[in-house]
């Protein structure tokens, strides 16, 4: 908090562009809106590779910082949103992205919530499956009548009256 | 049926084999895309001199390790004597002074051993995201071409360098005649 009241008044006297970390909510100046809401969307879409699971826009971390720094200076220089991606992943790997792309080694992640959408259809069905099968037998077969009948009788005749 | 018993049990033992092999894996341990890659360009002062500008051709020329440390970084000062041990078996040692302060940094050394050949100084951590670095300690191998070979992200250990870059740098330096050999050749095929 204190380093953000010290930021603050700094950011209106330097030029933008300039070396420095940019704090979480420091207000920038962009020269287009569309590059406004892509600096805004590729903040939430990397990730701060120490804190692992946030953005580098809701991180707190110094590298987090330098990361919006070099996001938003490359936004002023004009470079779009994938070549921006990829210069954070040729440093920091795949891993930067919170969205990771299709590619063989994440194939089996993106597969998963199918995998297991079918695993579990497999199990329901067949549990359903069993199911139906012991309740369709409905009817006795003349054996289990006769048990039947001599179990009746046989209660009938044993208690007092 | 007795099978069919079996498989909650094996699921079960399957997922604790999974987190069990998880708990033992480093999450900070990522693949860096940076090794096989030419050490990204910089330029940036000399920590003792603002007056000299370093470069990336200034690390390159040796195998040698690059190190990213800083004062407020107290890994960085524990691994400092394994470095000095390197430093003083001939190895050479560039450095980034990630993020830290001139004045702090060259009391630390003027106070301590110094195993660094060339400190190049990146208060605002500019040639940390080149790099790919993700937190100090960090130390990279550089080839005798500049190629980052090798890159441990977290404090070097005896283990590690006896397990993994002393055999690296000394088989690195074995290739160097055969690379400068290349070199030698390509010069001399090209019209001077």
């Amino acid at each position: 908090m204190m380093s953000r009241l010290l930021i603050l008044p700094l950011a209106w006297l330097l030029p933008t562009g300039l070396a420095m970390a940019l704090a979480i909510g420091q207000p920038l100046e962009f020269s287009s809106e569309a590059q406004r809401r892509q600096y805004d969307s590729l903040v939430r879409e990397l990730r701060c590779t120490v804190c692992q699971s946030e953005t580098i826009h809701e991180s707190n971390a110094e590298l987090a910082a330098d990361m919006r720094r070099r996001v938003y200076d490359m936004t002023l220089a004009g470079h779009d949103a994938d070549a921006i991606v990829d210069f954070m992943v040729q440093r920091y790997g795949d891993y930067v992205r919170y969205r990771p792309p299709l590619q063989a080694n994440t194939l089996l992640l993106w597969a998963s919530p199918a995998l297991l959408l079918l695993g579990g259809g497999v199990v329901w069905w067949r549990v359903v499956a069993g199911r139906r099968g012991g309740v369709g037998r409905a009817e006795f077969t003349a054996a289990e009548r006769a048990m039947l009948d001599r179990l009746r009788q046989g209660e009938d005749a044993g208690r007092p009256q | 049926m007795k099978l069919r018993l079996l498989i909650p049990l094996v699921a079960t033992a399957a997922l604790l084999g999974l987190l069990f092999l998880g708990l033992g894996q480093n999450s900070r341990d990522l693949p860096s895309p940076l090794v096989g890659k030419p050490a990204p360009p910089f330029a940036l002062e000399a920590l003792e001199d603002a007056e000299v500008i370093l470069t990336e051709q200034d690390f390159i020329g040796e195998v040698a390790l690059v190190n990213v440390w800083a004062t407020w970084c107290s890994t960085c000062r524990s691994e400092k004597p394994l470095l000095m041990e390197l430093a003083r078996g001939g190895i050479p040692i560039h450095a980034f002074n990630y993020r830290d302060e001139r004045d702090a940094a060259l009391r630390y050394l003027s106070v301590s051993d110094n195993p660094y050949r060339t400190i190049a100084y990146d208060p605002v951590g500019d040639a940390g995201i080149d790099w790919g670095v993700y937190a100090t300690p960090e130390t990279y191998v550089l080839d005798a071409e500049g190629v980052i070979r090798y890159k441990r992200i977290g404090p070097l250990t005896r283990q590690l360098l006896l397990d993994e870059v002393l055999p690296l740098i000394e088989r690195l330096r074995a290739e160097t005649p055969r690379a400068e050999r290349r070199a030698r050749q390509a010069k001399r095929i090209a019209p001077s």
